[in-house]
């Protein structure tokens, strides 16, 4: 349903994305996973025909972006970060409006419908300008359902809503992801996880991994990390955390504390707690911490192999990832 | 057709419920009422000791300067807010030609403004039952004909720069200073002080001198072609513009 190949844009000197490749398929519901500024609002940009990219191809449908755009975008429905709604209209005129632009033949009955779906019956002849946040993004998504698209792009569809909503939203685009094509972006890690048959993780314009979301999880929870909080100066003291087998790497933090990571599946803390101990410092704190988003990326750029940093050539001990995640059995 | 005809559509709707439209409106049937006023007693004053009937122009002559610098507030929002609110980017994804908003958005305007044309007819129909034998019917269609032609283009002009900016403002104000310049580009270049194209151009582009025909009576071919070059060229440029978009 889409296929983007060799996908670039440029934005003056600032490339937002940079050289995409990936596909789509009908009745599967594509994760776009990224932080604010990752190039995922431009990559459905092109997608819908809103602009062109500066090099690469991309097809939905069958049919090219840029030199068969209208055909696109009758086969689109797209939902903008913005919610684009004229606030001086009421719900059912806006809907009306958009089925005339879209030709629909049955508009009336196809209102109807989107409204239903979106729980919004009740208030088509209110006016836009009066719906809270969570309702405006509803009549934003029944909007992008009116047509039968086949292929639904929702930007951050969820954000700004309060949790009920987002449930609400959530169960609704897993509905209409069963026969349809959907393509959402999100920077809620969770969020992908529950939606999505497949996640692309996009950072700095470039897919950093492409994966289901539990393989993805699996990966990326695989290791954990440890804060590690001694009285006194921790000097020396992560060299001899590395040596404990399950250990992957440790590293002194700027605030005196130290970090480290264990392979997946082990619980090195106690191991750690006798090295620190025997080795006559004073353990104050041992804590886990999750995995935020952009520890994510972190951790995934790492695993391209890359040459070191050079800042943290002189506190980190074990720094090639690489080779040591294929060493977890230790026993 | 169909696409250029739902975004008119629209667009002439929300002018019946928009403020910036309805002090348009106030300002114009207002001002017109009042010239109407005087005028009349004029034509009473002067009846005493000479035979002086008033003509139609005495409605449509003030018309053309009210309107150069009413349309600006008409069309500022035009293209402007669509692009502020983030709903250019709902049009720009639906399966509609770029034209078609242009032309659509020009069409409803103009709609609005010929709208607002059909109720100043109220002073035409008055003065011809208050001036004997009734008005001179041809003055009052040329002059109505040429007034819509002018306020066509002039709006064309309008939604064509607020396709460039998203702050309704800044297209208020260079859409009037666009206009002044038009309107006044001829006392820099007095008649008979120069020759070439550029002289020519400079020349002709007044919209105001090629209204003077219609004004006095006369509909010339030239003067219709002026109209609809300067409204399609006007409308051509939006459309660029909103095609420009894309690529910033």
């Amino acid at each position: 349903m889409i296929e983007v190949e060799g996908l670039t844009k440029d934005y003056g000197a600032r490339r937002a994305i940079d050289n995409l490749t990936f596909n789509a398929n009908q009745g599967e519901v594509l994760g776009f996973l990224g932080p604010n500024g990752a190039g995922k609002t431009t990559t459905m940009r092109i997608l819908t025909g809103f602009m062109p990219p500066t090099a690469g191809e991309a097809r939905v449908a069958g049919f090219d972006v840029v030199e068969q755009s209208l055909e696109v975008r009758k086969r689109i429905g797209y939902l903008p970060e913005t919610v684009p709604l004229y606030s001086d209209m009421t719900v059912y005129d806006y809907l009306k409006f958009m089925a005339d632009l879209r030709r629909l033949e049955n508009a009336e009955e196809r209102i109807d419908d989107v409204l239903e779906i979106v729980h919004m019956t009740d208030r088509a002849e209110g006016y836009i300008g009066n719906l809270s946040k969570g309702m405006r993004q509803r009549i934003g998504l029944a909007q992008a359902l009116l047509h039968h698209p086949d292929v639904l792009i929702l930007d951050e569809p969820t954000i700004g809503l309060d949790p009920a909503q987002i449930i609400e939203v959530r169960s609704l685009i897993k509905e209409i992801g069963r026969e349809r094509t959907v393509l959402l972006s999100t920077h809620i890690l969770s969020e992908a996880q529950q939606l999505c048959d497949r996640v692309l993780i996009i950072n700095k314009g470039k897919i950093v991994a492409e994966d289901t979301p539990e393989r993805l999880q699996a990966r990326l929870t695989g290791a954990q990390r440890v804060i590690l909080r001694i009285a006194g100066d921790p000097d020396g003291l992560a060299g001899m955390l590395t040596e404990i087998p399950g250990v992957l790497r440790a590293a002194e933090q700027i605030d005196g504390s130290l970090e480290f990571e264990s392979s997946p599946g082990e619980d090195v803390r106690p191991a750690v707690a006798r090295t620190v101990i025997g080795a006559g410092y004073d353990l104050l704190e041992m804590r886990p911490v999750g995995l935020s988003l952009e520890d994510i990326f972190m951790q995934l750029t790492r695993e391209e192999p890359e040459p070191p940093e050079v800042s943290d050539a002189g506190l980190e001990v074990a720094d090639d990832t690489t080779t040591d995640e294929k060493i977890p059995e230790s026993d | 057709m169909r696409n250029i005809w739902t975004i008119a559509k629209r667009e002439y709707k929300l002018f019946f419920i928009s403020p910036v439209a309805y002090a348009v409106a106030f300002l114009f049937l207002i001002v017109m009422g009042w010239f109407f006023f005087s005028g009349m007693m004029e034509a009473i004053i002067n009846s005493a000791y000479q035979s002086y009937a008033p003509t139609v122009q005495m409605v449509i002559g003030p018309m053309v300067t009210l309107f150069l610098f009413t349309l600006p507030a008409v069309t500022m929002g035009s293209l402007a807010k669509e692009q502020s609110t983030g709903t250019m980017e709902l049009l720009l994804t639906s399966p509609i030609r770029d034209g078609e908003i242009v032309v659509g958005k020009w069409l409803g305007s103009f709609l609005f403004i010929l709208t607002l044309l059909a109720m100043t007819l109220v002073y035409p129909i008055a003065l011809n039952f208050l001036v004997q034998p009734g008005i001179d019917q041809g003055l009052m269609v040329a002059g109505y004909l040429g007034l819509a032609l002018m306020v066509g283009s002039l709006l064309a002009i309008g939604v064509a720069i607020s396709a460039l900016f998203s702050n309704q403002i800044v297209v208020f104000v260079v859409n009037l200073a666009i206009i002044l310049m038009i309107w006044l580009v001829r006392s820099v270049s007095p008649a008979g002080t120069g020759s070439g194209l550029g002289y020519e151009i400079l020349q002709n582009i007044n919209f105001i001198d090629h209204y003077i025909d219609f004004y006095r009576g006369t509909i010339s071919l030239s003067n219709l072609t002026y109209y609809f070059s300067l409204t399609g060229l006007a409308l051509l440029l939006g459309t660029v513009f909103v095609e420009s978009r894309r690529w910033r």
